[in-house]
């Protein structure tokens, strides 16, 4: 067994003990923090393994959460059989379908355009009987877990709840893993160092990106899916650009292309939310500083730090 | 030995948390009543007036609620929607409040009305109109110390059709509050046989009103029905005298159009009518007593917010009087709130079935920088409750 | 829809079009030139507004705000682009858009600790403040047909700046192949900072304009970031001219769209901009 899996089991083991203190509202904290972890790993499966910098990943999530409200009736339990499938399949739809305009462009376009269309997202949710106004609507009733009258466990309880989305963490994590090992997730990674080679080598790569848009779609979709449980409520807002922007951080917060990386940037991100806000009514000014001061003085994220340490130990920091 | 163990770890558990800056140690012996509302954004100004009358009470009554000293936790809801779960969450089960207060905003106090269902938490609304809150989404635990969006519209749309006033034009922005005050103005004016030609509505909270009037102006009705609050409430009705619209055809609306937006609208704002539940020249003893001492406390003049504010804390000392004190004892403290009868500066009023004021409706104009009262609307108006199972 | 009334919606479309053309303007200048995606662009509307509202609180006057603000966004706009965006130049988009993001975040805050959070008016200055009888009962309120006016004028100094000035010279040359402007011995980073400058005077100058229009109030930049961005892919990335025209089109399907489809309202601009992406990828007005 080698160190860097003993350190992965060891947080896994951490990160399950949270439930057994009894203090529900860290717990949530908690497991709002693991939903926005696998919501920062889908969208990494798009910027750091494809080099594709969405600015509208919260579309995907939002879909799936307004999937979940309004496919559930309104003063019964929906079948979560039925609806995690259903939820996450739409954003995925939803995904493939935007890809087809905006994989069209590249680089800033693909920025802007990305931002535009899940602006639209916003306002269909906003605007439409679709969505329920500025206000939101609720999810009245958890779904249910129901096999054919077996209730292997409950959503409505806190504890099963937390377990289950990490659950769902580790399995994003190792779909994701897989996936990058497989020759599909070799063509990403060759897209992102090169396109025109991997064209010229025969790959059909708008295929490829149109299917890791619509993969990111979908896992992004699952986050949506949780949150919603977790809530019990939507919103537009949960669409909205500042929400794109966020999971963007997460990622260039843990080091892009690293699937560790992106959970961890959740953990700094929400850590960070929380700790500066109970200094400052003002914390958007101290995150926004962080920020600009990560850009100009980290460039690489929080992952190439442990490497800089490194090299500034071996005394080799300088000739890079 | 077990008992001492549990102590032992109480202790410890205590310790550490306190030393995590994570509960606060003190305050067993105080009831414990938390402020969720808007410290921050556009409604900011109306959780300070809220939270000023609340503690305006508390201070008359010897800085106590039902023989019990009062220790707050207050948490800036900033109108946002998104975050309403997670912060009604840090007051309820991160400190553990006995009595939840909040807040303006209708999307945020739904969020909070559904924590405090599933924690069992009392919870006051001083401000947030949204008809579910003392309808569907009714609950024994649930209280509003102010209004319900369907109440004064209700009430205009009375007075419009009285007037003889047959065709209408609504303009709202397309949020709860709005619709819902629109839906209550349209259900009493088409009863009286009115019409409305058309409803206009717009994204909260957008002010670009100009493609609306040259609507209006095309359409030539009798009068104009709007809801809007704050500083695009004074917008548009400066933007409407500025394109001509107010010589011909007359605005009327829910008070939020003029409540604290007078100096604002300047002239634009005169002569245009209004209903709520409070005014500025209510001939009242207590209305006076409580307007002087507010002035002193806080150097500015009471609103409507203060006032629904100051009555959330009647409410809750109704309840905690009524149970000695004892905030644990719930369900006494609950049956306390229900049989209250309120001496609020708007006027006495009691509570229905569902929690929400019956109150008398007053009808007021603009005239000399204040909403004088004309007449009593509609009196002992109580808001039908759909949907309300208890 | 009358005829009457037809007439004063497209003044309304016009009015609201060219507005966005200001701000629209220097976010395609800075993008096409500098290769800058700039995400702290609708900020600068936004700190305009307040810019307005605070000198014209201060001075009596939204000419003298005006006359006072257009300085000091310009130098503001210059030390910007020393301070942090010159050393974006070569990094990545990713990196720009996370710089900017934080920016908002910083501009935000810090007008929140400034000038609070309440929502503003500003006064029309008196001499613009009257209407225009257009129908029996409506009138035209004059200061958006001088805003609509001033638009022009700048459009039109704009074209004049870009195709008749050895700066405009630079700045074209600039948009096509940046190593040859240096090879001509140009000044390249100077030209960056004179039209960043000018990027955040545009924008800022849109805000104090539309300043008594919108009110003033919290977080106004973002709408206008967001439109703004539709407005650049439509019209293609550096090109000002394909920014004047798709702001027009902005301007005329949010209106309309406002009046026509109020249920759909919000999504319309958005729906062009998915019917152009179809039609023309790089924007309609993108050569080559």
């Amino acid at each position: 067994m080698n160190a860097q899996l003993l350190l992965k089991l060891v947080a896994l083991g951490i990160l399950a003990c949270v439930p057994l203190t009894g203090e529900s509202f860290y717990t949530e904290l908690i497991a709002k923090t693991l939903v926005l972890a696998i919501f920062a790993m889908s969208l990494d499966l798009l910027v750091g393994f494809t080099g594709l910098v969405s600015f509208g990943h919260a579309a995907y999530f939002g879909v799936a959460a307004y999937a979940v409200a309004q496919l559930s009736p309104k003063y019964e339990a929906a079948s979560l059989w039925f609806v995690l499938p259903a939820s996450v399949g739409l954003s995925a739809l939803v995904a493939l379908f935007v890809g087809l305009f905006v994989l069209r462009t590249k680089g800033i376009y693909f920025i802007m355009v990305t931002l535009a269309f899940a602006q639209l997202a916003f306002f269909v949710f906003h605007d439409t009987p679709l969505g329920g106004g500025s206000d939101g609507i609720y999810l009245n009733v958890k779904p249910t877990a129901e096999i054919a009258g077996w209730v292997p466990f409950d959503l409505d309880n806190q504890q099963h709840l937390y377990y289950f989305i990490l659950a769902m963490l580790v399995a994003v994590y190792a779909f994701l893993s897989r996936i990058l090992q497989s020759p599909f997730g070799r063509v990403l990674v060759g897209i992102k160092s090169n396109e025109h080679r991997m064209q010229s080598m025969g790959y059909m790569t708008f295929r490829y990106k149109l299917a890791a848009f619509a993969l990111a779609g979908g896992l992004g979709g699952i986050a949506g899916f949780l949150y919603a449980v977790v809530f019990g409520f939507v919103t537009p807002e949960l669409l909205s650009w500042h929400q794109s922007g966020n999971v963007l951080l997460m990622v260039i917060l843990g080091g892009m292309g690293n699937l560790v990386g992106a959970i961890a940037g959740a953990f700094l991100f929400t850590g960070m939310q929380e700790v500066f806000a109970t200094w400052t009514k003002h914390w958007q000014l101290v995150m926004g500083s962080v920020i600009v001061a990560a850009v100009l003085f980290l460039p690489g994220g929080l992952a190439a730090i442990p490497g800089r340490i490194k090299r500034s130990l071996q005394g080799g920091g300088s000739n890079e | 030995m077990t008992t001492t163990f549990k102590h032992i770890r109480n202790i410890a558990l205590a310790t550490a948390f306190a030393a995590a800056g994570l509960t606060s140690a003190q305050a067993a012996d105080k009831v414990k009543v938390g402020f969720m509302l808007p410290y921050t954004g556009t409604y900011a100004s109306l959780g300070n007036a809220i939270t000023n009358g609340f503690k305006q009470y508390v201070a008359e009554n010897g800085g106590k609620l039902g023989g019990r000293e009062i220790e707050y936790y207050t948490v800036d809801d900033e109108s946002d929607p998104a975050k309403a779960t997670e912060n009604a969450n840090k007051l309820v089960k991160r400190d553990k409040v006995d009595l939840l207060v909040g807040t303006v905003h209708s999307g945020v106090a739904l969020a909070m009305a559904k924590v405090a269902r599933e924690n069992k938490t009392l919870l006051i609304v001083p401000n947030a109109g949204a008809d579910e809150i003392t309808g569907p989404l009714c609950a024994p635990n649930v209280f509003r110390s102010s209004f319900s969006a369907w109440q004064p519209s209700y009430a205009m749309g009375e007075v419009m059709a009285k007037k003889g006033i047959k065709k209408v034009v609504t303009v709202t922005w397309k949020y709860s509050f709005g619709l819902q005050s629109v839906e209550g103005f349209k259900e009493a004016f088409s009863k009286a046989g009115g019409k409305v030609e058309k409803d206009m509505t717009l994204p909260f909270p957008n002010v670009e009103f100009q493609p609306f009037l040259t609507e209006i102006a095309s359409i030539k009705p009798d009068a104009v029905f709007v809801f809007f609050a704050g500083a695009g409430a004074a917008k548009f009705v400066k933007d409407y005298a500025a394109a001509g619209l107010n010589k011909t055809i007359p605005l009327y609306g829910p008070g939020f159009l003029t409540d604290g937006n007078l100096d604002a609208m300047g002239d634009a704002g005169k002569g245009v009518q209004t209903t709520l539940h409070y005014a500025d020249s209510l001939d009242n003893p207590k209305d006076k007593s409580f307007r002087l001492a507010y002035v002193k406390a806080y150097k500015q003049q009471p609103d409507v917010y203060a006032v629904q504010g100051y009555d959330a804390a009647q409410l809750y000392q109704a309840g905690l009087a009524a149970a000695g004190g004892d905030a644990s004892k719930q369900d006494v403290v609950i049956k306390g709130m229900e049989a209250a009868k309120i001496d609020s500066p708007r006027g006495a009023f009691t509570l229905s079935k569902a929690h929400n004021p019956v109150q008398d409706i007053y009808l007021r104009e603009v005239q000399g920088g204040q909403n004088k009262v004309i007449s009593t609307a509609v009196k002992s108006l109580a808001d039908p409750a759909r949907g309300c199972k208890l | 829809m009358d005829f009457a009334s037809f007439l004063i919606q497209t003044l309304n479309s016009l009015q609201y079009g060219l507005l966005l053309f200001l701000v629209a303007s220097g976010l395609t200048l800075v993008f096409g030139i500098m290769g800058i995606i700039n995400l702290a662009h609708g900020s600068f509307y936004m700190i305009g507004a307040y810019l307005a509202f605070v000198l014209a609180s201060a001075t009596g006057s939204l000419f003298m705000a005006i006359l006072l603000g257009i300085p000091l966004a310009l130098i503001f706009g210059a030390f910007l682009e020393w301070a942090l965006f010159a050393h974006l130049y070569k990094r990545d988009h990713l990196e720009q858009v996370l710089l900017t993001f934080g920016l908002i975040l910083i501009f935000e805050e810090l007008r929140s600790l400034l000038v609070g959070d309440e929502v503003h008016g500003v006064d029309i200055p008196a001499m613009f403040s009257g209407s225009i009888q257009l129908s029996e009962v409506l009138s035209y309120p004059v200061y958006r047909l001088v805003i609509s006016g001033v638009c022009i004028v700048l459009a039109v100094a704009l074209y004049f700046v870009i195709q008749r000035t050895r700066l405009g010279m630079m700045i074209r040359a600039g948009n096509h192949d940046r190593t040859m402007v240096e090879a001509l011995g140009i000044n390249i980073n100077m030209i960056y900072r004179v039209v960043f400058a000018l990027g955040v005077a545009l924008a800022a100058l849109a805000g104090m304009l539309a300043s008594p229009i919108s009110s003033v109030f919290p977080n106004m930049g973002s709408h206008v970031l967001i439109i703004s961005f539709v407005i650049v892919v439509i019209g293609g990335i550096g090109s000002v001219w394909g920014a004047l025209a798709a702001a027009l089109i902005v301007g005329f399907a949010d209106t309309f769209g406002k009046v026509l489809l109020p249920e759909l309202s919000g999504m319309v601009v958005y729906i062009v901009m998915a019917g152009v992406l179809l039609w023309r990828p790089e924007g309609i007005f993108k050569k080559g």
